[in-house]
Order: structure tokens, then C-alpha cells, then sequence
């Protein structure tokens, strides 16, 4: 039986949800609206909304000031590709993680994610005279390998936990059914863990598409992506808050219609195991 | 051909010796079910036999081909589960198509097994559902036909039919056995329950704590139990166990004596007064404590006129006592 809330209270939680939504929703909010907005207008104070200046120059200026499709294109296969590679190395990862653990196994889990608690600055230096020494400095196939290696232990441990709710009996199945080892995770554990590697990918595809720390400083201009992209507007005559809003708009905009059309899948993915 | 045989076969998960070491010959064409308590290693027997456990020792061997090392694929049997692990994704007919597929069979053949298997197991109307689509019995049969379509030497089944309820068990306990028949392929039943091993088997391994306590037929075990484990295991209800000075006078340490071959006298035998009676038609359980020998079941045949509270005299039939040593082996 569902429990019943009295109406105060349900008005309460109702109230308190969209104040949290709308505040973390804010800052993206006021991005958009500044980007059609004059320079004038979106530096006034006290901040003007009803009594701006409208304009779509901002987009005009931006799209012809610098070339958008090529930082779109390189975000694009930066962040499909870091996270195709990611998922080719982590289902057989988290296959074995899953289906045939060791007693170490919760260990290699952990020390995995304690990678991500390394801050990025502490391996700069590093990773950029690699990067120089080996020639994939500004490379998209350098910065598909280092997004790909900075995601891999979320994606590994996401896979993780929808393969560990996966009855083994099934797979055991296809062995006795005389599946090699590779036709047992395609034909049936990958297809059984698809709404799981959907939402993995989604996830990271996000992550990736709005990384900016390796993207800025690995690259110069070949392999910009869209994070470049809106950098490329706070310099060097200073800052133009309409324009930089209208380029940062321009580079959220497509990750954000695929979160919108993929929110089901992504909320799905992300309950999987809390609810079978 | 079928005929596996084990030669100490041990499984030992860290310290703990869950098989200390098994030798069984399982014929040709035989339905063999492994029978025990929970936790006895039954399960666990099944699994070193389809290979999806690794030995700790000894060897298995299929057809005199040594096949200890070989993965569960190349050992040539089939296996249905107890979940029945049916691949949720697809359809009952690629879930039947699977291992011919996975074997590299040509479309048409497989297809054609396929659809001979459905007929056989009254799925042909379901070929196109998935299986979540299905009731309890209709996904064992699906299980049931992925194994058959690949004409495995032997059959592997771990208490296929625990997740059924009474009704249906009873059916398709029948099914496999008309099945067995049929095929004249190799089974190896595995069931807690001694109603279906005591109904399906040719032979009956009983284990307890990862050893065989007796191999045998199953009316070899309902007459002749080697100990009281099997003795106390094999039957329903089960046997009544008497030890005491009325074991003593037969010269036993223990006595056992089944609630079927217990008599109703009208003088001497044991006294007793009737604490429960169950009243089925077709037989009537009584739970009598008696002053001698403690509480017993007795089973009598059609309707006994005797209620709570009576007072009744028991004997043993002739011939039909059981005595056993103080080590718990049958004496002679």
C-alpha cells in the first residue's frame, strides 16, 4: 500500500524540489538568456531581464569569428571515441571483476577509484611532455587515450555493478551451450546488460563532451574541441560576456538535447540496481 | 553414448573439503539421480561433472575419453537449471537454436531441430515469445528442449523442478521420465526430494556430507538400506528408528521398522496412544507415543477409524524389521 503524506508536507518536499532544481539549473539558465543579449546589456547592474537589450548578433559574430564545425566535429569524436574505446576495454574488465573475482578483487575495485581522487594538476607536467615527446600532443587520437584512461575506472565500475546483477546461472548456461568465452559476452551478457552499457556510454559521452582541463591544455588548434572553443572567447581583448555566453551555449546545446531525449535511459541506467 | 565414470574425485573450496572423493560408474542410457540433504554435495557433483567447477582432484571420464581438464563445452552434455537460466533477450526459438548455433550448424538444420523439439515439448504456438512471456512450466520445457535439440551424450538436470508448484511437478516429473524413455540418453537427475528420485531413477546415488552412501536401485534402497542415513532418507514418512532395550532383544543397536509395515494388534505389540491423525482416503498417517519406544509413524492403508486420543497396540510385521549396529551399518 502506498504510504500516505498529508498535503502540507507534500507542498513542502514539491517546493524544496524545484528550489534545488532551479539552482543548480540557474547558471545555465542565465547563460542562455545572456547570449542574446547586447555586450551593454549583459554587463548592466543591478542584472536586466525584462528590460534587455534582445539581439541574436552574439551568434552571428561567434559563428563567423571562428570555425564551429571543426570544434564541434573534434568534440564529437573525442568524446564518442574516448568512450567506445572505454567500453571495449572495460566489459571483459568488468566481466571478470564480476563473474570470476579474486580475493583482491574488491581492492583493485577500490584502488581503481581512488585514481579519481588524484588531482588532474598533480600529473600536467607529465602527461604534457609525454604527449609532447610522442607526438600526440594536439592529436584527436591523444585526447580519445586520455579521456578514455581518465573515464575508464567509472565506466568499469558502472559495468560492474549492472553485471553483477545478472544471475551467473545464465552464463553458466552458455558455456554448457558450448559458447567460447567471446560469444558469451556478446551474444548473451552484453545484449542482457544493454539499458546498463546505454546509460555507461551516456554518462561518459557527457563527461568527456564537457571536459575541459586535458582538452584545453592538450590541445592548440587541430584537435580543439568545443571546451577550447569557449576559452577561445575570454581572450585576449578582454571579456565579452554575450559573445562567451552565446559560444558556451553553443557548445552545451547538442550534449544537451541528447541528455534530453536520453534522460529516460540515463535515469533507468542509473537505478538499475536499486530497483529489479 | 553416455557412460561417465569417476575416479576420486575430490572438491575443496580453501580449506574445507566439500567432496573428499568420489568413484561412481554411470552406464550408458541410465537415469542416475544424486540424492541428499542440503549442503550434502550433490549440486556441487553436478557441477564437476559439467565442468562448470574445476576439480580438486582425480578424474572424470566421459565415454573413457578423459575429460577432467576439458571446458563445459567440449564435454558433450547438456544441463538444465533450476532458475531454468533461459536467455531473457530472445525468443523461446533462439533460445532452443542457441547451441546449434554456437556449435556453427547451417540455419535450415537447426531450425528444422528446432521445430522437432517444440513439437516434442508442446512449445510449438510459443516459438516466437520471449520468456518472460511464459509460465513456471512452459520455461522448463524450453530449458529442457535447448538441452535435447543438441543430442547430448548425457543429460545434466539440477533440481529442475523445485521452482514448480505440487501440480505441475508431479506432470513433469512424468514428462522427463516418458522423455528418458524415449531418448534412451544418459540422465543425471539431482533432487533433494526422494519422492522424485524414489519415481524417476534406474539408480539412486544417496550422498551426505559430500560422500556416497549407497548406490543402488531404488527399491534396493527402500529394502535393503546399507545404514540409517539411508534407511532414516529413503522413504515417506520415514522410517521409524527404535534403539533401547527393544533393539537390544533383536540383538541391534538400533531398530528400523517403516510406518507402512506397522500393524495394528489387538494384543501384546507396542502401546501407544494416537496424537495425530491425518486423514488422506487413501491412507491414514498416525503419530503414536507410545510408553516403549517412543513417538512413531505408522501408515496404514484406507480408512482407520482411530482418533486423537486413542489407545492403540502396534507390532511390526514379520520379517520387516531393519537392524543396524552401534556404528549405524546394517547388520545381516
Amino acid at each position: 500500500m502506498a504510504r500516505s503524506i498529508p498535503t502540507r508536507q507534500k507542498l513542502f518536499y514539491t517546493v524544496a524540489a524545484w528550489s534545488v532544481a532551479l539552482l543548480i539549473f540557474f547558471p545555465v539558465l542565465w547563460t542562455v538568456l545572456t547570449s542574446f543579449k547586447t555586450e551593454v546589456s549583459a554587463v548592466a547592474s543591478p542584472p536586466q531581464l525584462l528590460n534587455a537589450d534582445w539581439t541574436l548578433q552574439n551568434y552571428s559574430d561567434v559563428w563567423n569569428r571562428s570555425d564551429y564545425p571543426r570544434f564541434f566535429w573534434n568534440s564529437v569524436v573525442i568524446s564518442v571515441g574516448s568512450t567506445l574505446l572505454g567500453l571495449a576495454i572495460a566489459i571483459p574488465a568488468a566481466w571478470s571483476l564480476a563473474f570470476v573475482p579474486g580475493k583482491k578483487t574488491k581492492d583493485l575495485l577500490m584502488w581503481m577509484l581512488s585514481t579519481k581522487m588524484m588531482p588532474a594538476a598533480a600529473v600536467l607536467i607529465p602527461m604534457y611532455l609525454i604527449f609532447q615527446r610522442t607526438g600526440l600532443f594536439d592529436t584527436r587520437i591523444g585526447l580519445v587515450l586520455a579521456l578514455m584512461l581518465m573515464n575508464l575506472p567509472i565506466i568499469v565500475w558502472m559495468l560492474y555493478t549492472y553485471f553483477k546483477e545478472i544471475p551467473g546461472e545464465i552464463l553458466e548456461a552458455a558455456r554448457m551451450d558450448g559458447a567460447s568465452l567471446r560469444n558469451e559476452i556478446i551474444y548473451v551478457l552484453t545484449p542482457m546488460a544493454v539499458p546498463g552499457i546505454a546509460s555507461t556510454m551516456l554518462l561518459n559521452i557527457i563527461l568527456a563532451w564537457n571536459e575541459a582541463f586535458w582538452t584545453i591544455t592538450l590541445t592548440t588548434v587541430n584537435a580543439a574541441p568545443l571546451s577550447a572553443f569557449i576559452a577561445s572567447f575570454s581572450a585576449p581583448q578582454g571579456l565579452f560576456y554575450a559573445k562567451l555566453s552565446a559560444a558556451s551555449t553553443m557548445a552545451i546545446a547538442p550534449i544537451l538535447i541528447l541528455g534530453w531525449f536520453s534522460q529516460k535511459q540515463l535515469v533507468r541506467g542509473l537505478t538499475f540496481g536499486a530497483v529489479k | 553414448m553416455g557412460k561417465i565414470t569417476l575416479d576420486g574425485v575430490r572438491k575443496s573450496f580453501g580449506a574445507t573439503d566439500v567432496i573428499p572423493g568420489i568413484d561412481l560408474a554411470i552406464e550408458d542410457g541410465e537415469f542416475v539421480v544424486f540424492v541428499g540433504p542440503s549442503g550434502c554435495g550433490k549440486s556441487t557433483l553436478l557441477r564437476l561433472i559439467a565442468g562448470l567447477e574445476d576439480t580438486s582432484g582425480g578424474t572424470i571420464a566421459i565415454d573413457g575419453v578423459d575429460a577432467t581438464a576439458l571446458p563445459p563445452a567440449k564435454r558433450g552434455l547438456a544441463m538444465v537449471f533450476q532458475s531454468y537460466a533461459l536467455y531473457p533477450h530472445m525468443t523461446v526459438r533462439k533460445n532452443i537454436m542457441f547451441p546449434l548455433k554456437m556449435a556453427g550448424m547451417d540455419l535450415a538444420e537447426a531450425t528444422k531441430r528446432a521445430d522437432a523439439a517444440a513439437k516434442v515439448l508442446n512449445l510449438t504456438n510459443y516459438m516466437d515469445r520471449k520468456p518472460g512471456q511464459l509460465s513456471g512450466g512452459q520455461r522448463q520445457r524450453v530449458a529442457i528442449g535447448r538441452a535435447i535439440v543438441r543430442e547430448p551424450a548425457a543429460f545434466l538436470f539440477d533440481e529442475p523442478l523445485s521452482n514448480l508448484d505440487a501440480a505441475l511437478r508431479v506432470n513433469m516429473r512424468q514428462e522427463i521420465t516418458e522423455l528418458h524413455q524415449s531418448l534412451k540418453t544418459t540422465m543425471i537427475y539431482v533432487t533433494h526430494d526422494q519422492v522424485e528420485a524414489m519415481t524417476m531413477a534406474d539408480k539412486i546415488v544417496v550422498l551426505n556430507a559430500g560422500r556416497i552412501e549407497q548406490v543402488g536401485s531404488p527399491m534396493d534402497l527402500y529394502n535393503h538400506p546399507l545404514n540409517t542415513f539411508v534407511a532414516g532418507f529413503i522413504g515417506s514418512p520415514k522410517m521409524n528408528l527404535i534403539s533401547g532395550p527393544e533393539a537390544a532383544a533383536l540383538g541391534a543397536a538400533t531398530i528400523g521398522v517403516r510406518p507402512e509395515h506397522l500393524s495394528v494388534v489387538s494384543e501384546g505389540g507396542w502401546q501407544g496412544v494416537v496424537g495425530l491423525s491425518e486423514h488422506l482416503g487413501s491412507d491414514t498417517f498416525l503419530k503414536v507415543a507410545t510408553d516403549t519406544v517412543g513417538t512413531i509413524n505408522v501408515r496404514a492403508g484406507g480408512e482407520v477409524m482411530l482418533r486423537h486420543g486413542d489407545t492403540v497396540r502396534l507390532s511390526p510385521q514379520q520379517g520387516k524389521v531393519h537392524r543396524f549396529s552401534p556404528d549405524g551399518r546394517a547388520m545381516t
